[in-house]
């Protein structure tokens, strides 16, 4: 049962021990870079870049945080406490932009608003003394960014509006406070945990994006990685620096606590909030305003902006390899999604039966990957499968007389393993919450009853965790789809995907020929997403 | 019906999972052919180089020669990093990279072997080879000036050294230093004027910025397009690319650095792709009869066309197009000297904060 601290079962230890060890190689390998300090690149960044870059870094973040925390807040509350015109369309309509890469959106609003659109040709030819106007600016990343990263905060703080308890807010009304007030001192708060969660996923995708900011030319830290890899081509000058990026997540990871407040309340089941505010006249219209503008920009515009690219430039792309594209994409997200989510209820199932600070400290780790750019992970796991192929598969095989051929390099076990490691946070938050419904009263009343594990397991947790972990599985499924440096190094041969072919256009500026990929993907990312919403939709 | 719903999703994963599981034993049993090292007929290769731009190469060998080759496209830097990591265990019999930075990397890791060839050597000229024979060019790339011919004669321009000339002041625009093009453009310029020299150069090309710098070279143009600015360096085929889509474009091509003597006679500034034939291949004649093959003028006429550049081979002509544009004289410093300066070209890029 649920055992005393600190007292692990042979398999929790060993299954715990095993990935722990397989997030944190690329961890360690990272760590393991300073025993050979770059001294120069050090010095040489130091002298030039670094206090911009950490600069610019910083502004970056700081805005994307603010700008996804209140769009992806006022929206769900809007969607969820008010009622206004075209509200249950816009319910999921509001999701869809998840399912929009950042790199994608960034060309894509390049092509309509920069120097050589036709809107600003227009602009030219019909507005006096207008030459042109940039909009690389800062403000235009962070606006990129929030467009794509608000979801994670709307699909969470929506949940936990949905999700809260009727009688809560009745008791605040009762007490006199008026629906903002209530608002802001009750519901919001409740809903903190969640937002956070929100920002925190936000944020870490900020932090380790290479492709908005390279679109835009806004230098961050990760393209001083990137320099010090492909411009110095060192290796170690790159782990290095981002052993500093490491350093920054983790202090986030420490203070997550303090961010979610110190909220704990269980919910009582049945008794939801199910009224919602109707809003009238040009209140209800504003909200209406406000929700299609949101969805126009971040979703609509770059469709259609795509939409055209395709018909213009890459309609020769559309042939049989297309399917075999298809099939690749969507195999590759769903075993990803499986294994990623089997795992994460793994390290949740180990912390809730033996609670102590190994547990914790797995799920902790567990949240790295998702923080450290794409390549650079990509390419310690690489180096951690080339290793053990190396010193411990091929002389074994050897040993057999088998040919001394790798088996994890290039293989798709491995590469599911890479995505994996690199998904496992998405993952780790829904499930996570899954299991928190599960109060551990049930269980216990369930044995009581006369149950036995495998019957409680099937009839109390399985109904219950259900739902989050198919949430879990939409989210991963969604973050594949878009991953591009692993599948790049690690894919099998012959298995390109989308991502691998938007990599290949836009590697050399073909934007154009890239939208027949990247809108591919944006409607195989819809159906998860459509689905994760009619989920959540039932759910409450 | 939320349990019909998680049934049939599950469902639908684990069918997703079935079927690709049954085409990866396919696909395994398949490769469990195809490596055994030495094979004659198989070649794997591992290229930067865009898919579209070497698959009907390979598929044109294929046909002919009934070798089959397998591929895996990716960026230069993480392929050289996993040449590395599999060390004597790789699959890959060649490299096929663009650059002449990337293939001098490789080679001073050690990940490719010498090719003794007298094909070779008669077809490619020396300054686009490797002086150890371990890499060579396959096809030319110029950077060169690219102009508003509305704004500008001709006869205005002179070179990359000129453009840091105060005349220029908000009427330049330039690519990022943080692609590869520009740092070897600066690191020749190293090797032949010296760090001083050229950082002076350097920083006239950032005072004169008429915007900040571009990502790619297409978008670059198109701020000429616009009236941004009048000038820009950019590599031909992208110029080429533009023209194509819009050919009633204001902008032309200006061959850089071709006065007969003195400061700015050095020529156009050329690049390569090229490939190499790695240390531990497992079908090295293999690999060495496609590199010959590639350096003759059935090949090179595939890997210059497809992409508007110019062919390695000595003798062979570019593309009607690509002619067009007039012919130049190219810089003959060994393109190695881009790879060897490459680490000095970006730190001054820094100092003098051309982004």
């Amino acid at each position: 049962m649920l055992s005393g601290q600190g007292n692990y079962s042979w398999p929790v230890t060993l299954f715990g021990l095993l990935i722990t060890a397989l997030i944190l190689f690329p961890v360690g390998s990272l760590l393991f870079s300073w025993r050979d300090v770059q001294v120069e690149i050090w010095q040489h960044m130091l002298s030039t870049q670094l206090p911009e870059l950490i600069g610019n870094t910083l502004i970056l973040v700081a805005g994307v945080a603010v700008g996804v925390t209140v769009l992806g807040t006022s929206l769900a509350a809007l969607i969820s406490l008010c009622d206004f015109p075209g509200r249950r369309w816009l319910e999921w309509a509001l999701m869809l932009p998840f399912a929009v890469p950042a790199y994608v959106l960034a060309f894509v609003y390049l092509g309509l608003f920069d120097f050589s659109s036709p809107l600003q040709g227009w602009m030219r030819n019909n507005i006096e003394g207008f030459t042109w106007l940039d909009i690389r600016t800062p403000f235009g990343v962070i606006a990129i960014l929030v467009l794509v990263f608000y979801p994670y905060v709307y699909m969470l703080a929506r949940g936990a509006f949905q999700g809260q308890s009727r009688s809560l807010f009745e008791a605040s009304r009762l007490l006199g406070m008026s629906p903002w007030r209530t608002f802001f001192r009750v519901t919001l708060p409740v809903a903190r945990p969640a937002i956070a969660g929100g920002v925190i996923l936000a944020v870490m995708e900020t932090l380790a994006d290479f492709g908005t900011v390279s679109v835009f030319n806004y230098n961050t830290f990760t393209t001083a990685i990137y320099k010090a890899w492909f411009g110095f081509f060192n290796l170690q000058a790159a782990a290095q620096l981002a052993t500093l990026l490491l350093a920054f997540i983790v202090l986030i990871l420490m203070f997550e606590k303090s961010f979610k407040g110190q909220v704990g309340l269980s919910q009582s089941e049945r008794q939801r909030l199910n009224k919602r505010h109707r809003l009238s006249g040009s209140k209800a219209w504003l909200a209406t305003g406000f929700s299609c503008l949101i969805f126009a920009l971040a979703f609509v515009l770059p469709v259609i902006q795509l939409l055209y690219w395709v018909i213009t430039d890459a309609l020769q792309d559309f042939d049989t390899r297309y399917w075999q594209l298809l099939f690749h994409t969507l195999a590759l997200s769903s075993s990803a999604a499986l294994i990623t989510v089997a795992v994460a209820c793994m390290i949740i199932l180990g912390k809730r039966f033996q609670p102590g600070w190994f547990t914790s400290f797995v799920e902790k780790a567990g949240n790295i990957g998702y923080a450290l750019p794409g390549s650079l992970l990509a390419v310690s796991v690489m180096m951690l499968f080339g290793f053990l192929d190396n010193e411990l598969i091929i002389p074994v095989k050897e040993w057999l007389g088998l040919p001394a051929e790798q088996l994890l390099l290039g293989s798709l076990f491995a590469l599911l393993l890479a995505y994996m490691i690199r998904f496992l946070a998405v993952a780790l938050k829904p499930v996570s919450a899954a299991f928190e419904r599960v109060r551990p009263a049930m269980h216990e009343a369930a044995r009581i009853l006369g149950h036995k594990p495998a019957s409680v397991a099937r009839r109390v947790y399985l109904p219950l965790v259900m739902p989050g972990l198919l949430t879990a599985m939409l989210l991963v499924f969604v973050d594949v789809l878009k991953e591009m440096p692993a599948t790049l190094l690690m894919r099998p041969f012959g298995w390109d995907t989308f991502a691998v072919r938007i990599h290949e256009m836009t590697a050399e500026g073909e934007w154009e020929r890239a939208a027949l990929p990247a809108i591919s993907l944006i409607v195989a990312g819809l159906i998860p997403v459509i689905l994760l919403i009619r989920r959540s939709r039932i759910e409450t | 019906m939320k349990a019909k719903l998680a049934l049939w999703t599950t469902g639908m994963l684990a069918a997703a999972v079935a079927a690709f599981s049954v085409n990866v034993s396919a696909h395994s049993e398949h490769e469990g052919k195809a490596v055994k090292s030495g094979e004659q007929d198989e070649l794997v290769i591992y290229t930067s180089r865009k898919e579209h731009l070497v698959k009907p190469l390979f598929e044109q060998y294929t046909a002919k020669t009934g070798t089959q080759i397998r591929y895996i496209t990716d960026k230069a830097g993480p392929l050289i990093a996993r040449l590395e990591t599999e060390g004597q265990n790789t699959p890959a019999d060649m490299l096929i990279t663009v650059d002449a930075g990337n293939l001098w990397q490789a080679s001073s890791k050690n990940l490719l072997q010498p090719v003794e060839s007298t094909v070779l050597e008669n077809n490619i000229p020396a300054h686009l080879r490797s002086e150890q024979k371990d890499w060579y060019g396959l096809s030319v790339r110029a950077r060169t000036l690219v102009y508003a011919s509305d704004r500008l004669k001709e006869s205005d321009l002179v070179g990359y050294e000129d453009l840091a000339d105060s005349r220029w002041k908000g009427r330049l625009c330039l690519r990022t230093s943080k692609k590869v093009y520009n740092q070897s453009l600066v690191a020749t310029m190293i090797e032949r004027l010296g760090e001083e020299k050229t950082e002076q150069v350097v920083q006239g090309w950032v005072n004169n910025l008429a915007a900040p710098v571009f990502s790619n070279d297409t978008k670059a143009m198109q701020a000429v397009a616009a009236g941004v600015c009048d000038v820009t360096v950019v590599n031909t085929y992208y110029f080429g690319r533009l023209q194509k889509k819009n050919p009633d474009t204001n902008l032309k091509v200006f061959w850089a650095n071709q006065s007969a003597e003195g400061e700015n006679s050095s020529g156009v500034h050329v690049n390569i792709s090229g490939a190499g034939v790695t240390r531990h291949a497992g079908n090295p004649a293999g690999a060495q009869a496609f590199l010959e093959w590639m350096s003759t003028e059935e090949a090179q006429r595939i890997i210059a066309d497809m992409n508007m550049e110019y062919p390695a081979k000595a003798d062979s002509q570019p593309s009607d197009v690509v002619g067009s544009w007039g012919e130049f004289r190219a810089d003959d410093l060994n393109v190695a000297a881009a790879g060897a300066k490459q680490a000095r070209a970006i730190q001054l890029m820094d100092k003098v904060s051309y982004k």
